[in-house]
């Protein structure tokens, strides 16, 4: 049991930042968590940021903000799934007491510098033992969780329709989000028509590239109480690391297996008590192979659940990504899991859109993934609680 | 109407001192596995330490060169390429590319085998083609 609570929660409204830099996204997306709380910026004894903030681990970022009052920092990098596992750090550390409040920043603009996110063969920098073995064979961000998909299907019987499926929920919801960078709802039709990337993924099957950011707060409980908003309870949290396991590569499954068993154990609930599940949508793929290592389903079964609309609000047994996630609405800085955290606060605070809000919001749940479920990735789950 | 296989040349792998003896072998047409000399578990990437205990008692030795396909997917656009996770006979699954082939062809289970293909100025690399 942890005595943290998600205090403030804010997605930046832009998708496109051609005039902003990305140090002063991750301040105005401060501010805007800072405002949602209720606290200034001295109420900050803790800041957490991953490698989209620019400069050394947290130091440029504690700069550029000038905060002064720090009691701990914490930059783990996971990629998209850095900020799940902040919070459960964050949790960790208050209840540790090595600090009260504590900020967690995301931001960046692969839009607005042209970045080919997907389709460009990318090195993560010199000396990265992996990379002679994978870059010469033009791995890519699409090809790599195309390869996935395929050995689902082959091994499965998944199929292109059940995969489109959760391009069609995360549409049906985004059409209510303002800010939705894909606002249009979309047919099972239109993702198999879309043009293949990389097989068998289509392009309806690939998460947006955007601008922007997101933050949240996570404070002890005397503060959460004193504030005027919604209680959000941490309520468990796991994280896992998985890769190619020396050569014993096996493409189904993620490591939330192992983050969501710790977060489901800690928290004390399982997966048919989550109201509402904010799953990594890089690709439609990777939500059904996590909503089956979170064990919403029996795994190999994921494409069967997804279908006839099981992950809509308001029509499916288990509604996700309400804000329209990474498919449709915004995958800043291509780092999805900080939008995941917040789309679940609005969840448990029930403030959702009133056409996408759960009626029974007392448990949800955010999982995150970063880095390549083909190869080497990190899955952070964080369950809350609506108090 | 298939898709042949887009003729790519990849940049040259950068090679260091854990791995120079698999990119050496590459020069000569050699694929190279780590063993473990501990577990007599045979690992991929080859690397200097083995992955199953960390100690530094470990070799490399040659792969047959022979396995079957265990995913993969191919690269859409105006220069088509096939990425594809093939498992070797000695029981490890390698990242590589299925070359000179139909792309549209392309199976799970397809048995392949070892071809090595020029980089731009470094050591060939390991890729595959229908056996």
């Amino acid at each position: 049991m942890t005595n943290a609570f998600i205090v403030g929660a804010y997605e930046h409204p832009t998708r496109k930042a051609e005039t902003k830099s990305t140090a002063q996204l991750h301040a105005e997306v401060a501010f805007g968590a800072l405002q949602d709380a209720g606290l200034t910026v001295d109420d900050i004894d803790g800041y957490m940021c991953a490698g989209d903030a620019p400069g050394m681990g947290p130091l440029s970022m504690v700069e550029y903000m000038n905060l002064r009052k720090l009691r701990y920092v914490d930059s783990t990098d996971t990629g998209g799934s850095s900020y799940v596992i902040h919070v459960g750090h964050a949790a960790d550390m208050i209840k540790a007491g090595k600090a009260d409040c504590i900020l967690i920043t995301l931001a960046g603009r692969p839009r607005a510098e042209g970045m080919q996110t997907g389709t460009a063969v990318r090195s993560a920098g010199s000396g990265v033992p992996d990379e002679p073995f994978e870059l010469p064979f033009g791995r890519t961000i699409a090809t790599m969780h195309a390869m996935v998909a395929q050995r689902h299907m082959y091994q499965f019987g998944t199929t292109s329709e059940q995969m489109a499926w959760v391009k069609v929920a995360a549409s049906t919801h985004a059409q209510y989000n303002p800010h939705a960078m894909l606002p249009k709802v979309v047919t099972v039709e239109d993702v198999v028509n879309s043009p293949m990337i990389a097989d068998p993924l289509h392009r309806l099957d690939c998460c947006v590239i955007s601008d922007g950011g997101g933050a949240v707060i996570v404070a002890r409980e005397e503060i959460a109480r004193k504030l005027k908003r919604p209680l959000v309870k941490v309520k468990g949290y796991g994280e896992h690391v998985k890769h190619q396991m020396a050569g014993q590569v096996d493409l189904t499954y993620s490591a939330s297996v192992q983050s969501g068993k710790t977060a489901f154990s800690m928290a004390g609930c399982k997966p048919s008590d989550i109201k509402y599940a904010s799953i990594y949508d890089s690709f439609t793929i990777s939500v059904i192979v996590q909503l089956e290592d979170l064990g919403f389903c029996e795994k190999g079964q994921g494409g069967r659940f997804v279908m006839d609309g099981n992950l809509i609000s308001g029509v499916g047994k288990l509604p996700f990504n309400t804000d329209g996630g990474g498919l449709c609405n915004n995958h800043p800085s291509n780092r999805g899991g900080m939008t995941k955290v917040i789309e679940a606060v609005r969840q448990a605070r029930g403030e959702a859109h009133p056409a996408v809000q759960v009626k029974d919001h007392s448990l949800t749940l955010a999982n995150g993934k970063g880095g390549s479920l083909c190869t080497r990735h990190g899955c952070g789950t964080v369950i809350l609680e609506a108090l | 109407m298939p898709t042949p296989a887009f003729d790519r040349v990849p940049a040259a792998p950068n090679e260091d001192p854990d791995n120079k003896p698999f990119f050496d072998a590459a020069r000569e047409g050699k694929l190279l596995l780590g063993l473990c000399k501990d577990t007599g578990k045979h690992f991929f990437y080859p690397r200097g330490v083995s992955p199953y205990t960390l100690s530094s008692n470990v070799e490399f030795v040659e792969s047959k060169g022979v396995g079957e396909i265990y995913s993969w997917s191919v690269q859409r656009g105006k220069e088509p390429y096939c990425l594809a996770y093939v498992t070797l006979t000695e029981g490890v699954t390698i990242m590589t590319n299925i070359v000179d082939t139909d792309l549209d062809a392309v199976k799970v289970g397809q048995k392949v085998k070892l071809v090595f293909k020029p980089t731009n100025g470094g050591a060939p690399v390991p890729m595959f083609t229908p056996a």
